[in-house]
This record gives structure tokens, C-alpha cells and sequence, in this order.
């Protein structure tokens, strides 16, 4: 089906064209009719757009590898059970009223020491709620934007795609530095000292708190101790992305080491969570923005300045999503059950992970599979070429991004053999790195 | 004590003086918790209107009232679920629904069904389907979308009428419009000041937007007749102008979600392509689920999913994706006709109640005393009554009666009981006498 590729390079090409202005001036009584003429259609999101692609794929062995979003062993959404029975509880005693501009301020709490530790210095961190990581990524910049010295901020190479474009919206000035050697299927730590030197001074680094996507490559301890120096003598800004915290390795408190690691550190820092993979609310939009500042007073300021930026964009948050995590994290029950819960798709995943290192082997693939072994998180970043991504959707009915990266939830029984019979059958012979 | 709200270009310029001390400040520092990034801010002024909450919370007065932010309350003053609503919730607990990720758009029934809802059914441009839209974070999230959308489509301005929902301005001018203003109310005779309105209106540069309240204008309750709305309508046409409907209070203003809807059917029907924003917060008491609606009427369904197309451009790097549990139970409600028709009587019995507090305050205020013309409070329709007290006096009913309204006088009428509304009228009157 060539219309996947061609769609696909459409989206690619396209994600990077500025939409044109279209005449809004009348040129007649008949000026009503003319209003939306002009208006090009807008390019389909890169990921989404293949989520969707799937939807209307009728192939019975289609597999979708595509979005984020944990699938059980039968390859069903899951609810987390933890959190049904929070939704039951809600039933009867939640009203519907308008949560604060700044959002529920019980499950704002909850959400920051879920993050920074329950030993979290709220009364200097000034935290609102927001709709996920992709909320709290634009609040984040929109902050930055307005308020912070530096307009440059630099996410890595490679990142979520929607950082890119967040960002920019915002009016930030978005450099990338290199972070994932695809020669090596590994994290290019000198490449990334390099480019944070060469960055101005006091510049925004967006890093992933763990399990970074779509590479699933994370620093380990050693690593984070050069870069923290760098970022220490550049005195840049670390804005983190925690989107996994909990999903990664199964242990929220592990998840979180580096974060904290650089909170106590005493660094200025920005942090976006999202609640959508660990509670599993991905449709409920459920997250917080945090600024760590030097005292209360500033934290006070600052709150006001982030409701100046909330207000004029949807006023306040939705609550249902946070709520849910309010009434489990207020529950000791609730929030036992909670974490065993969370720790079991980890786990599932985990599972997944390295059955899908042998299953490529059992396949009779020669290459050297080591990076999906130790990748974290929810994702496996193949190092497949984008012409290898497209003959497995034309050809297998495979759906994942052309950058190579597959869902490992969206792996099971059923579809394993399958494949990773695929992978091997595009990938044999030819290179799984690039330079 | 009102605060003006902040231009993004006077935000900007104390920003960036702050920006160049604060990088000075930032060079000649080692890393420490003392060299903050942030240590030159200026408190931020709070919301006039949400922020109004916090200062009553803080007031102890065991007498106190709170009639400000729009959300509705019952007979004793507490918050209200409609009865559908819960009935809604518990059928989609019983359902088990995951909670994946909606599209951008949002749930595509919620859509069909909320644009049915205002346009009607039997609208001509829905027949055709020509109608299409996305799911909002209510009013709010569906105007700036909106605002977006129209700044990166040529537009540089938008007319709002005078006065307007204190939010639109920040809203439009975060998206980077230019807010403009249309005569609208007259202070002095506490009326629409129609003759000025038709007057600015036929100042406006053609192809400029032009913002409407649907019905129940915020703040002041006065809505232009059905024959100024048709005056309206031919003159906007004549212009050339970009009619765009903000609206709220369907089915909240009178009882009757058809009759508030038809100013906005009106325009439809005369030929114009309108854009809309539709809230469900009030109507279906949906405050803290920001289910809303944004939607344009195309001249072709092409065109119209273009448009939409387009405004998924705009909400992926906001958010991504609209919240559910709002749409879903709109959904649930609006799919099942004995539920609808719950629905109409709940929000009827809403909409009822705030009249007859109208009443009641008017005749208390007579009864306390006060020889002042209060028609307005009968007349004007919809949450709020725009009472015509000016800032002191606003002032002093908050720290002389614990009463707290907006600095502009604006009282929202759901705040109001047959409990306080002695206690009310009678602070109103003393400040007003």
C-alpha cells in the first residue's frame, strides 16, 4: 500500500510548512461566502496521523506499535483497577464545580511528592495543574517565554516530536543536541557535553526524566555526574519531561533518582509530569508544571505569574483526571494497590522486551539487538530505517513512526512471532545504524 | 481595587527590563540556590473575577455572601449536579470505558451532537453538512484556540462589545489579536446603547472579526431584541464583517435552549458562514470538565473540515488532546431523549429559580428603602445583573457587608437565595442611597 508512504513523506514534509494567510478582507457584499475559502488543510499528525491510519486498516493481522499507550496481553486498553475504584468513590462525592486557575492544590500536592520526594520542600515550589505533559510542556514555555532570560531552549536528538512544536508556539527559539549515536545504538555522551558547551549560557535543557522517548537511552550515574558539571558551568537551565515516572523500571522512587538528584542539588529547575502511562489516564489530561524557586516568596510570585498564563488559555484544568489521582494517593489502600498495579505493566513490558530480543534471534536475525535490552521504558528504538518502517506497514501491517521505534506494549503473545519475524525479514542483511 | 488586565506588549517590556538585569545578575554568579532565574519577578495582579474567590475565603465574617463567579447555586446557596448528570455518570461507570486518548478534535459524537444542539437539527447548513468543529476546554479553551487560529490566518484585531467577559481580552491578545471595542451597554439608562453599537459597527473594517454574545451577555444581561438582531445582521453583512458567537448560556437564559439560540440561528439562516464557541458549564453544571465546542459553518463541508483540520494545528501544541469524562457525559445525555428531556427540566428549573431571585431582589431593594430605578435587575437576563454600583461603592459593600460582587458591579444572580436576599438588598441599598 503505497499510499502509507506517500502519506507519511506528506506528513514529514509538511509538519515543517508554516500555514499560509489567507485574504480575510471582503471584496464584496458577498464577503460572508469568502471567509474560509483559502484555507489549506492542515497536515495530520506525524504519530497520531498513524494511529489513525491503523483505526482504518482493516488487515486482521494488523498490529499497532505506534502510540505510547500500555495494552494488556490480549492487546486491551487497561483501566487500572486502583483507579475504577477511585472513579467509584468519586461518584458520590465529587461536585462538578470549577477547580482554581492553579488546579486542585490536594492532588497538586500529591503530584509533587509523587515527583520530588515526600520529603518535597513545597512551600518553595510553585506548581500548577495542567492538561498532562503536553500542558505542561506549553505552560513551561510559555513561562519561559515570557519571564526567562534565555529564548533558547534545546531538546534532544532525537525527542517526542511534539516538543518541537510546543515550543515554538511559545516563542522559543528550539536547538536540538545530539544525544543518541545511531552508529552505536547508544547514548553520545561526548556529543552531548559538546553541544551544551557550545550553547549560549543559561539556556533552557530540556531533559527526559527517564525513559526517553522515542530512544528509551538513558544517562546512567557516571554520565549524569559530566553532564550536571557542564550544565553547572554554563549555568543552563534544566527544564525535566517526566512522562514515565513509575512506568520505566517498575519503582517510582527509582524513576525519579535523576530528577531529585538534581533538585537537591540545589540547581533552578523546571518540571512537566504527566499521569497519563503510570495512572493509565492518557484521555483524562492529567499533569502539573513545577518551578523549584529559592524561597516562598518567589514561589508566590511565581504562582501568580503561571495563572496569569492559565487563565487566558482554559481558564482551569479539568478535574476529573486529577481526582482520580487525588482520591488514590489519599487512600493508603488505594495507593499500595496503586503502585503494584503500575509496576506490573513495567513489568509486562519489561517481559515483553527481552522476549523480543529472542524472538528476533529465534528468527534468525544476526544483528546485534543488545540496545532494545537495555533501552527503558515503554518504548524500543530499533534503529530500523524510515524505508524499513514503511515496507513493514505496507507489507505487514506493522504501524509504528518511520524513526523506528515500537511500543513494546503494544507487543503480546499473539502478535510476537509476528513481528519480529517482520523485523528480521526487512532488516536481514541490511544495517540497523546509521551514521 | 480592580486591576487592569496586562497587555502582553506591557508584560513584555517589563519582562525584558527584568531579562537584561536578571542576566547581568546571572554572569557574575557561580551556581547556587541564591542566583534564582526568577528573583527579579513582580507579583502578577490576581483574576478580577476568580480571584475574588480567594479574597472572600479569607473573610471570616459568618455573614458573608459571595455573589460573583458564574457558576449556579440552589435555594440554600450550595453547588448543584443536575440529577441527568449523575445519572449520566453512573451509565458510564456501568459501560466500563477505557480512558484512551480522544482525537485532537475530540469525541466526534459530543461534536455532532453539541452543534446540533445550538444550530438545530434541521439547520440548513447541518443538512448539508457543512458544519463541523472540534471539542473545547469550554468557552475559554475554544476561544483562544479560535484566536489562534485566526492571528496565524491574517487576522490582526477583533471587536468585542463594551463592556465584555473580562477574560476575552487576555484571551485574544494571548493569541495575538488586537481587542477593539463596540459600544454596547449605556451606564447612564442601565440599556443596550443600540444606536452607538450600530453606529461603531458600521466603523469596522471589513473582513474584521467581530465577537457576539449569543444570549445572556456577560456582564450586563442586556441582549438585543430579535429586529436589532436582524439590524444587526444586515448591517455585519453590508460590512463585510467576520461574525464570530461566543456562546454560554444556551438554555440558561430563559429556560428554553431553542429561544437562546436564535439569534446565532438567525445569522445562519441570513447566510452567514459564523463561527461559534459553545460552553456546557453552566448549562449542563459542567464547570470543572471544560467540555465546550468550537465550530465554523463552511460555504462547502470541505471547506469547513479544512478549517477544523487546521485548528487541530493549533491544539496539538497546547495539549494534545481534549479531557473525556466532560464529552462523555454530554454524550450520554444528549443521546437518550428521556435524559434530554431531563436535562431541559433541570436547566429550566436553573434558569427559573435565577429569575425569580431577579424579582425578589428588585422588591426588596424597594422594601429597604431604596428609591432607585432597578428595572434593569427584571430586564436583564441570564446569571449576572449588571447593578450599576461603581467601585466604591462595590468596595464598600465588600468591607462594610461581607457582600462580595466584581468591581464592576456585575452580581451574579445564582449566588443569591431567598435566604441572603434581604441581606443583600439591603447592603446594595445602603451603599447606593
Amino acid at each position: 500500500m503505497k499510499s502509507h508512504q506517500s502519506a507519511l513523506t506528506i506528513i514529514l514534509l509538511s509538519c515543517v510548512l508554516t500555514t499560509t494567510a489567507f485574504s480575510a478582507t471582503a471584496s464584496s457584499t458577498e464577503a460572508s461566502t469568502n471567509i474560509w475559502r483559502d484555507v489549506p488543510p492542515g497536515p495530520p499528525d506525524a504519530i497520531l496521523g498513524i494511529a489513525q491510519a491503523f483505526r482504518e486498516c482493516t488487515a486482521e493481522n494488523k498490529v499497532n506499535v505506534c502510540v505510547g499507550a500500555y495494552r494488556d496481553e490480549k492487546g486491551q486498553p487497561w483501566v487500572l483497577p486502583s483507579v475504577r475504584s477511585a472513579e467509584e468513590i468519586m461518584l458520590s462525592s465529587e461536585n462538578k464545580e470549577y477547580l482554581p486557575i492553579e488546579g486542585d492544590s490536594a492532588f497538586v500536592n500529591k503530584a509533587l511528592r509523587f515527583a520530588y520526594g515526600a520529603n518535597a520542600p513545597l512551600d518553595r515550589i510553585a506548581g500548577v495543574q495542567t492538561l498532562s505533559g503536553t500542558g505542561a510542556c506549553r505552560i513551561g514555555g510559555e513561562f519561559l517565554s515570557q519571564f526567562y532570560s534565555s529564548k533558547n531552549i534545546l531538546v534532544p536528538d532525537p525527542t517526542w516530536g511534539n516538543h518541537h512544536k510546543i515550543f515554538k508556539e511559545c516563542g522559543l527559539t528550539v536547538g536540538t543536541y545530539r544525544y543518541y549515536d545511531r552508529s552505536t545504538n547508544r547514548l553520545d555522551l561526548q556529543g552531548m557535553l559538546e553541544d551544551l558547551r557550545n550553547a549560549p549560557d543559561g539556556s533552557t535543557i530540556l531533559l527526559h526524566a527517564c525513559a526517553h522517548n522515542p530512544t528509551g537511552c538513558d544517562p546512567t550515574d557516571e554520565q549524569w555526574d559530566q553532564l550536571l558539571d557542564v550544565i553547572r558551568q554554563k549555568q543552563h537551565l534544566i527544564f525535566f519531561d517526566s512522562a514515565y515516572q513509575g512506568f520505566a523500571s517498575g519503582d517510582a522512587e527509582a524513576d525519579a533518582k535523576a530528577l531529585r538528584r538534581v533538585m537537591d542539588a540545589g540547581y533552578p529547575m523546571l518540571l512537566a509530569q504527566s499521569f497519563a502511562k503510570n495512572f493509565g489516564l492518557y484521555g483524562e489530561r492529567c499533569g502539573t508544571l513545577s518551578v523549584v524557586c529559592h524561597d516562598a516568596a518567589q514561589k508566590d510570585i511565581l504562582m501568580s505569574q503561571l495563572k496569569c498564563i492559565v487563565r487566558p488559555m482554559y481558564s482551569s484544568p479539568p478535574k476529573h483526571g486529577s481526582s482520580i489521582v487525588r482520591t488514590v494517593l489519599s487512600d493508603e489502600k488505594l495507593t499500595q494497590q496503586y503502585y503494584q498495579e503500575c509496576a506490573s505493566m513495567a513489568d509486562r513490558i519489561q517481559t515483553m522486551r527481552q522476549r523480543l530480543v529472542q524472538a528476533l534471534q529465534d528468527a534468525g536475525s544476526s544483528h546485534d539487538w543488545s540496545h532494545i535490552s537495555e533501552q527503558i521504558g515503554m518504548f524500543a528504538f530499533t534503529g530500523m530505517s524510515a524505508e524499513m518502517c514503511d515496507t513493514l506497514t505496507d507489507q505487514y501491517n506493522i504501524f509504528l513512526t518511520r524513526d523506528g521505534r515500537i511500543s513494546i506494549a503494544g507487543l503480546n503473545d499473539d502478535n510476537l512471532g509476528y513481528v519480529a519475524k517482520a523485523i528480521h525479514s526487512v532488516t536481514d542483511g541490511k544495517s540497523i545504524t546509521s551514521n | 481595587m480592580i486591576l487592569p488586565s496586562i497587555s502582553r506588549s506591557v508584560l513584555r517590556q517589563h519582562s525584558k527590563a527584568a531579562a537584561r538585569y536578571a542576566t547581568n545578575i546571572h554572569a557574575s554568579r557561580t551556581m547556587s540556590t541564591s542566583s534564582s532565574p526568577w528573583s527579579q519577578f513582580e507579583m502578577a495582579p490576581t483574576d478580577p473575577i476568580v480571584g475574588l474567590n480567594e479574597i472572600y475565603n479569607k473573610d471570616d465574617f459568618p455573614s458573608k455572601v459571595i455573589v460573583g463567579v458564574g457558576a449556579y447555586r440552589d435555594d440554600l446557596g450550595k453547588p448543584y449536579v443536575l440529577p441527568c448528570v449523575r445519572e449520566a455518570e453512573q451509565i458510564l461507570m456501568d459501560k466500563n470505558l477505557d480512558m484512551e486518548y480522544t482525537g485532537i478534535a475530540g469525541e466526534p459524537k459530543f461534536v455532532d451532537l453539541a452543534l446540533k444542539f445550538v444550530y438545530g437539527e434541521d439547520s440548513v447548513p447541518i443538512q448539508e453538512n457543512r458544519v463541523h468543529g472540534v471539542q473545547a476546554l469550554s468557552g475559554t479553551g475554544g476561544l483562544r484556540v479560535f484566536g489562534e487560529l485566526m492571528a496565524k490566518h491574517g487576522h490582526k484585531h477583533i471587536y468585542v462589545p463594551n463592556p465584555t467577559w473580562g477574560n476575552h481580552i487576555p484571551i485574544f491578545t494571548n493569541s495575538g489579536l488586537e481587542v477593539r471595542k463596540y459600544r454596547y451597554y449605556d451606564a447612564e439608562s442601565s440599556d443596550l446603547d443600540f444606536t452607538n453599537m450600530m453606529k461603531d459597527i458600521k466603523d469596522i473594517p471589513k473582513g474584521s472579526l467581530i465577537l457576539m454574545h449569543a444570549c445572556a451577555h456577560n456582564p450586563t444581561g442586556m441582549d438585543p431584541t430579535m429586529e436589532q438582531w436582524k439590524e444587526m445582521s444586515e448591517t455585519i453583512k453590508k460590512q463585510g464583517l467576520v461574525p464570530f458567537f461566543d456562546c454560554a448560556y444556551q438554555g440558561f437564559a430563559s429556560g428554553d435552549p431553542v429561544k437562546d439560540a436564535s439569534s446565532v440561528r438567525m445569522f445562519v439562516e441570513d447566510g452567514h458562514l459564523i463561527s461559534m464557541v459553545q460552553s456546557f458549564s453552566k448549562n449542563f453544571g459542567l464547570y470543572g470538565q471544560r467540555i465546550g465546542a468550537l465550530s465554523v459553518v463552511g460555504a462547502d463541508e470541505d471547506e469547513a473540515k479544512r478549517v477544523v483540520s487546521q485548528m487541530k494545528m493549533v491544539i496539538r501544541p497546547m495539549y494534545s488532546n481534549p479531557p473525556r469524562q466532560g464529552a462523555r457525559i454530554v454524550t450520554t445525555i444528549l443521546e437518550d431523549p428521556r435524559l434530554t428531556q431531563d436535562f431541559l427540566d433541570q436547566c429550566r428549573g436553573m434558569a427559573d429559580r435565577i429569575n425569580l431571585m431577579r424579582t425578589l431582589l428588585q422588591d426588596k431593594l424597594a422594601e429597604a428603602g431604596s428609591t432607585k430605578n432597578w428595572d434593569h435587575i427584571t430586564k436583564q437576563i441570564g446569571m449576572f445583573a449588571y447593578s450599576g454600583l461603581n467601585k466604591d461603592q462595590v468596595m464598600e459593600m465588600r468591607e462594610k457587608h461581607h457582600v462580595y460582587c466584581t468591581a464592576d458591579g456585575r452580581i451574579s444572580m445564582a449566588g443569591v437565595t431567598s435566604g441572603n436576599v434581604d441581606y443583600i438588598a439591603n447592603a446594595i441599598h445602603d451603599v447606593s442611597k
